[in-house]
C-alpha cells in the first residue's frame, strides 16, 4: 500500500503566523519567522503538508539571570547579568526568536516600573535583530500596566506578546491590536478554556489568525503526558475544522525543565543519574522533543546545549517527513 | 449539521411580494440573515408565482448570488423548470427534489452529475409516501444504488425519508427514524439524510416545540441535514447542543458562539 493512501484527508490546516517585521514591513528585524501551516498528524508527511519547522526561542530576563541555576549561569557566562549582553549571546546561538520575560517587573523581584520595562525592550530591540517575544511576569495587575508600555515600545516590530488569560485578557488584547503584535492565549491545561480565551479575544476584535495557543507546559516527569494529550486532542480537532483550535501551539519548556529536580540536583542527591552538567540540558531537550511529537509549533528553551539538540531533532524530523 | 435555510420561499408573503416587485433588498437581507444564523445552503422556492416562474427563479438565483456564495437548493417539483435553472447555479447548488421512481431518478441524477450539484431524493414513488419503515429503506437503498451507478458522489446525495404531520400520521415520526438507522448502514461513506422539518408540525399547535424536539430525535438517529428556519435561534441552539452532546465539537463555555463563528 502506498503510504499516501493512509492520509486522513484533513479538512483544515494549522494557521500560518508570522512573527517579526523587517524594514520592508515597518519594523527593524533582520528576518521574520513563520510558524504553523501543518495539515497532518505531526511529522507524518504522507498524511498531508508538514508546514513550517517548529521555531525555537531562547528565554532571557529583563533583569538578568542571576537567580538562574548554576548550569545556565555557566553556559552564558558574565553576559547573563546584563540583559543586553545576554540578548546578544543568546542571538549568537541562532534561535528563531528571543523570548524576553519581564521578571524584573515582578513585585517580589525588582518591581521595576513600566517605563523601565519599556526601556529594556527598546534596548534589546536595538541590540539584536531577531523577532521578539515579550512575556509578562505573570502577576496580572502588574502585567496590565507593564505590557502596554512594552507593546508601545515595540510598536511595528510584530512581536509575540503574552499572555491573555480567561480572567485577564482585555488590556493585552487592546495593546496587541493597537501596536500590531501577535498574541499568546494561555489556558491552564484545559482545552475548553483554550477555546474560550480565543473566543473572548476574538469578541473584542482580535483576529483568531494572529493567536498562538499556550496550553501550559510541564517538564518531563511532571505531567508532560497530560500536556501531550491535550495538545494532541486540540490539534486533531483543529485539523478536523475547529477554528478555535487551529492556532499554532507554544510550549514554554525551559522554565519548567529547570524546575525539575532531575535537571538541577547534584550527583550526590541523585546518585546514578550522571553529572548535572549533561543531565540538565538533556532533561530540557527531552522535555522539548516530546512536544515536537504532539505538534508544538514554537518552543521556548534556556540552555544552549538543549537548543542545539532540539534544533537537530527538528531538522531530522522535518527532513524525514518532507521526504515521505 | 448541514442547515438548508428555508426562508426564501414564495409561500412567505414578504418574499412573494418581493418577487413580484423584484425587490432585491428583501431577498438579499433574508439570505444574509440566514447565513449569519448558520445556514450552510439556501433553499430557493419561487412559491405560487403565477407569471413566468422560470424568470422569477432566475431572478432569485441571481439576486442571492450577488450577496452569498452558499450553495442554492432549487426547490421546485417541475422538471422543465429544474432543467433550466440548475445550470444557473454553476455547480454550486442542490436539486430539491425528485422522487425515487427509477425513470425520474435517472433523469435527475443525470442533471446533478452533469452540473456537479447535489440532489435531494425523496423516498416516494408512484405508491406515495411509504406508511412503514421497510418501504422507506427499500426506496432509500434504491436511490443510493442508482446514485452510485450514475457517478454521483455520496456527499452530494441527500436522501429525504419524508416526514408527515404528526397529527395525521402519528406512527410516521418513529418509522422515519427507524429507517434512518437502517439506511445509515447501507453504504460507507453514507449519503446525507435530510428532512423538510416543518412538515412534522403542519396544522399542529406548539409547532416550534414539535419541530425542535423532532429535529434532536432525528439527529440522534443519523439525520445530518435539515431544511429549517435558521432564524429560529432556539432551534439552532438545540442543533448545536445536540452536536456538542454527540461529541462533534469540544465544549467551551461559549460553544454556541463558537459554532456560529466556525460557519
Amino acid at each position: 500500500m502506498n503510504p499516501s493512501e493512509l492520509s486522513l484527508g484533513w479538512k483544515a490546516a494549522v494557521n500560518e503566523v508570522v512573527i517579526g517585521a523587517t524594514a520592508a514591513e515597518g519594523g527593524t528585524r533582520g528576518k521574520t519567522v513563520k510558524i504553523g501551516g501543518s495539515q497532518c498528524v505531526p511529522w507524518l508527511g504522507f498524511d498531508g503538508p508538514v508546514g513550517h519547522r517548529p521555531a525555537l526561542a531562547i528565554e532571557i530576563w529583563d533583569c538578568g539571570g542571576s537567580s538562574w541555576v548554576e548550569q545556565l549561569q555557566e553556559a552564558y557566562g558574565a553576559s547573563i547579568s546584563d540583559p543586553v549582553e545576554w540578548a546578544k549571546a543568546a542571538a549568537a546561538l541562532n534561535p528563531d526568536l528571543l523570548c524576553l520575560r519581564m521578571m524584573g517587573t515582578h513585585p517580589s523581584m525588582d518591581d521595576s516600573s513600566p517605563a523601565e520595562a519599556a526601556e529594556k525592550v527598546r534596548a534589546i530591540l536595538a541590540a539584536v535583530d531577531i523577532p521578539l517575544m515579550i512575556w509578562g511576569c505573570d502577576v496580572d495587575e502588574k502585567d496590565n500596566v507593564v505590557l502596554p508600555k512594552c507593546s508601545e515600545a515595540a510598536k511595528g516590530e510584530n512581536c509575540l506578546l503574552g499572555s491573555a488569560k480567561e480572567k485577564n485578557y482585555r488590556t493585552l488584547v487592546a495593546s496587541c491590536l493597537a501596536d500590531g503584535h501577535k498574541l499568546i492565549a494561555e489556558s491552564p491545561l484545559d482545552i475548553n478554556i483554550a477555546k474560550q480565551v480565543n473566543i473572548l479575544a476574538n469578541d473584542v476584535g482580535y483576529p483568531l489568525e494572529n493567536i498562538i495557543i499556550y496550553p501550559t507546559t510541564a517538564a518531563l516527569g511532571y505531567g508532560s503526558e497530560y500536556v501531550f494529550s491535550i495538545m494532541e486532542r486540540g490539534r486533531l480537532a483543529g485539523l478536523s475544522g475547529d477554528k478555535l483550535l487551529q492556532q499554532p501551539v507554544l510550549c514554554d519548556v525551559g522554565s519548567q525543565a529547570w524546575r525539575a529536580k532531575e535537571a538541577v540536583a547534584s550527583e550526590d542527591a541523585l546518585p546514578g543519574l550522571g553529572a548535572p552538567k549533561e543531565r540538565g540540558p538533556l532533561w530540557e531537550a527531552l522535555s522539548a522533543t516530546n512536544y515536537l511529537q504532539a505538534g508544538a509549533d514554537l518552543i521556548v528553551l534556556r540552555h544552549p546545549e538543549a537548543i542545539r539538540t532540539v534544533q537537530q531533532s527538528i531538522e531530522r524530523l522535518y527532513q524525514t517527513a518532507v521526504a515521505q | 449539521m448541514y442547515i438548508i435555510g428555508e426562508r426564501i420561499n414564495g409561500m412567505f408573503k414578504n418574499v412573494r411580494a418581493a418577487i413580484e416587485e423584484r425587490d432585491k433588498k428583501v431577498i438579499q437581507d433574508l439570505a444574509l440573515a440566514e447565513v449569519a444564523a448558520g445556514a450552510d445552503a439556501l433553499d430557493i422556492n419561487v412559491g405560487p408565482a403565477k407569471a413566468d416562474p422560470l424568470e422569477a427563479l432566475y431572478w432569485l438565483v441571481d439576486t442571492v448570488r450577488e450577496v452569498s456564495d452558499k450553495p442554492l437548493a432549487i426547490d421546485n417539483p417541475k422538471w422543465e423548470l429544474m432543467e433550466k435553472v440548475i445550470p444557473r447555479v454553476k455547480g454550486n447548488g442542490i436539486i430539491n427534489s425528485c422522487k425515487a421512481d427509477p425513470e425520474q431518478l435517472e433523469k435527475y441524477l443525470g442533471l446533478a452529475v452533469e452540473n456537479g450539484v447535489g440532489l435531494i431524493a425523496l423516498t416516494i414513488d408512484q405508491r406515495g409516501v411509504p406508511a412503514d419503515t421497510e418501504t422507506r429503506v427499500e426506496l432509500g437503498a434504491q436511490i443510493g444504488a442508482m446514485a452510485q451507478d450514475a457517478g454521483l458522489p455520496m456527499h452530494d446525495l441527500f436522501i429525504d425519508p419524508v416526514i408527515l404531520p404528526v397529527n395525521v400520521a402519528p406512527k410516521q415520526p418513529e418509522n422515519l427514524m427507524a429507517a434512518l438507522r437502517q439506511l445509515a448502514m447501507l453504504s460507507d461513506p453514507a449519503p446525507h439524510f435530510v428532512v423538510g422539518l416543518s412538515n412534522v408540525s403542519q396544522n399542529c399547535s406548539n409547532r416550534h416545540l414539535i419541530n425542535r424536539t423532532y429535529l434532536v430525535m432525528a439527529m440522534t438517529a443519523g439525520l445530518d441535514a435539515a431544511i429549517v428556519d435558521p432564524l429560529d435561534t432556539e432551534l439552532m441552539n438545540q442543533v448545536i447542543t445536540t452536536e456538542l452532546l454527540q461529541e462533534k465539537m469540544i465544549y467551551c463555555d461559549s460553544y454556541l458562539d463558537a459554532y456560529r463563528m466556525a460557519k
